[in-house]
């Protein structure tokens, strides 16, 4: 459905995408991982047909998104950063513009708007201000109008960015309720977010490709942390010396704000598998301690590029 | 019909916002006292046998008393947003995501604006209107002068779309249009300041001149041209500047 090779976008001097290729299959959902700054947006507009990539091809439906602008826009549904919409308009004739705009025929509009609001959830703000809604209700919007003429392809930049935790799981479950019905491209710079709603993940660094794999791969090098989160009933230095002294752990970290006559500390290990946790259990449950909590922290996303940089030796631009 | 829906959406967002009633009411107020206090000035005094005639051509382009002034002063106010909103919003990255040529989205814009301009000129054709039931009123010169104020309009809206094209910011939109539009209004009105040859060219470029005719009575093809090619000038820069994103950084 996307197909991409040798991608590379300039910026006078700036490289902001350098040699990216990948292929995205028909009904899949892609993330494009990586932090702010990496190039995801530049590679999404290139997409959406509104700047030409300096160097490489890009084809979606088989469209390339150089010479044939019109027919690409026609199939891609686009949801910007940030969410830009116009904050003076009516979103059910925000949306009816939209359609109107695409040229849609006018009953095709009538019945296609009514679908996206009862799909995103805003038939009970059909009729307030845009500028006027929530951030929730904002990017729902902004998702109901890349929908609007049932895309081939939606290109989500950062769906979830400034939204509240209850308005991310319901945007994640709107995007997950479109798998299947359209391939879907979202870019995030949030970990969790890409293990709960996309097939495959592209992990990009500052316009490199650092990596590219499936979720449940990537999922497991999360779960395989090597910093565990200890908190025990027990005076602060003997639980640091009896916890450093298990085997498979490196050092320990002493946090604060753990409750009255408890001890919370971070301990790293090269061992990434529950062993530890079991040894360090034992270990406290020997001294007589009450356990409190052993878990190992998810990985940050940092940790993970760290990780993959340093592990597959990319060198990243200076 | 895309078109279309566009320039609906441009025109409401004029009515909806109250940038457009403020601009009506400073327009229709200084066109209102420049009206009485003109024509009280040129009834007392009289200039030559046509005083009526001479009244209209002071008031539709004498400078600063004059209608063709309040527009100089007022288009800029209504042209500023349309581009440079957009921008700072990023709604214009929607836009150019759609299915649209770049001159779709200038043509609803500028057929918008220009729609606003029409209303703001009809409202002044209460004066004529009045005027008639007093004394019979030299029409034909009179419609001569509003075809040149459409003509001026539609090229101070062309060269604010341009501005506006230029900026995110929508005060600096408004003060560059004006500048560039005043520069374009004096610029042979001190004629001393540069040698005759030079007065020659200057005196083609300049607005003022060419408006002036066309308040006299006089539609001279030449100056149609002119008013053609200032509005067909500035347009194609703005596609230009929408066209830049697609070569600005290579």
């Amino acid at each position: 459905m996307i197909e991409v090779e040798h991608l590379t976008k300039q910026f006078g001097a700036n490289r902001a995408v350098d040699d990216i290729s990948f292929q995205v299959g028909r009904g899949e959902i892609i993330g494009l991982l990586g932090p702010n700054g990496s190039g995801k947006t530049t590679i999404m507009r290139i997409l959406t047909g509104f700047f030409p990539p300096t160097a490489g091809q890009a084809r979606v439906a088989g469209v390339d998104v150089t010479t044939q602008g019109l027919e690409l826009r026609q199939l891609i549904g686009y949801l910007p950063e940030s969410t830009a919409l116009y904050p003076d308009m009516r979103v059910e004739s925000f949306l009816r513009f939209c359609g109107e705009v695409r040229a849609l025929p006018r009953a095709r509009v009538r019945e296609r708007v009514a679908a996206v609001m009862h799909d995103c959830g805003l038939n009970e703000v059909r009729g307030r201000l845009i500028g006027k809604l929530s951030k929730g209700f904002r990017q729902r919007v902004g998702l109901a109008q890349a929908l609007l003429h049932e895309p081939a392809v939606l290109i989500l930049d950062e769906p979830t960015v400034g939204l509240d935790p209850r308005q991310i799981i319901e945007i994640r479950s709107l995007i997950s309720g479109l798998r299947g019905r359209t391939t879907i491209l979202l870019s995030t710079h949030i970990l969790p977010e890409v293990s709960t709603t996309c097939d495959r993940v592209l992990i990009i660094d500052r316009g490199h490709m650092v990596a590219e794999d499936t979720a449940a791969a990537l999922s497991r090098k999360v779960e395989c942390s090597e910093r565990i989160m200890v908190t025990v009933e027990g005076p602060a230095v003997s639980v640091c010396a009896a916890v450093g002294a298990v085997p498979g752990v490196d050092r320990v970290e002493l946090k604060n704000g753990a409750a009255e006559g408890a001890t919370s500390l971070i301990a790293y290990s090269r061992v990434a598998d529950a062993s530890v946790r079991r040894a360090i259990a034992a270990e406290v449950v020997h001294h007589g301690w009450g356990l409190i909590e052993v878990r190992a922290l998810p990985l940050t996303l940092e940790d993970l590029f760290v990780r993959l940089v340093t592990e597959e030796g990319t060198p990243g631009p200076p | 019909m895309t078109l279309f829906a566009l320039f609906r959406k441009e025109l409401r967002s004029y009515f909806v916002s109250p940038l457009f009633y403020v601009v009506a009411a400073v327009f229709f107020c200084l066109c209102g006292f420049f009206f009485y206090t003109r024509l009280i000035f040129f009834v007392e005094y009289g200039f030559g046998l046509n005083i009526l005639g001479n009244f209209w051509l002071a008031f539709l382009a004498g400078a600063p008393y004059s209608i063709s002034m309040v527009m100089l002063l007022v288009m800029p106010l209504l042209t500023m947003r349309l581009f440079a909103e957009e921008k700072k919003l990023g709604t214009i990255e929607l836009l150019l995501t759609y299915p649209l040529r770049d001159r779709t989205i200038l043509g609803a814009k500028y057929a918008a604006c220009a729609a606003v301009l029409l209303v703001l000129l009809a409202g002044t054709l209460c004066y004529p209107a009045y005027l008639q039931t007093l004394q019979p009123l030299p029409w034909v010169a009179l419609l001569s002068g509003y075809l040149g104020l459409l003509f001026l309009g539609l090229s101070f809206i062309a060269c604010g779309l341009f501005v506006s094209s230029l900026t995110e910011n929508q005060v600096v939109a408004a003060i560059g249009t004006l500048g560039i539009l005043l520069l374009f209004w004096v610029m042979t009105w001190n004629e001393a300041a540069t040698s005759p040859q030079a007065l020659r060219v200057l005196a083609q470029l300049s607005m003022f001149d060419h408006f002036e005719s066309f308040a006299r009575g006089v539609i001279d093809l030449k100056d149609v041209l002119y008013f053609l090619f200032f509005i067909s000038f500035f347009n194609s820069l703005t596609l230009r500047t929408l066209e830049s994103r697609t070569w600005r950084g290579r």
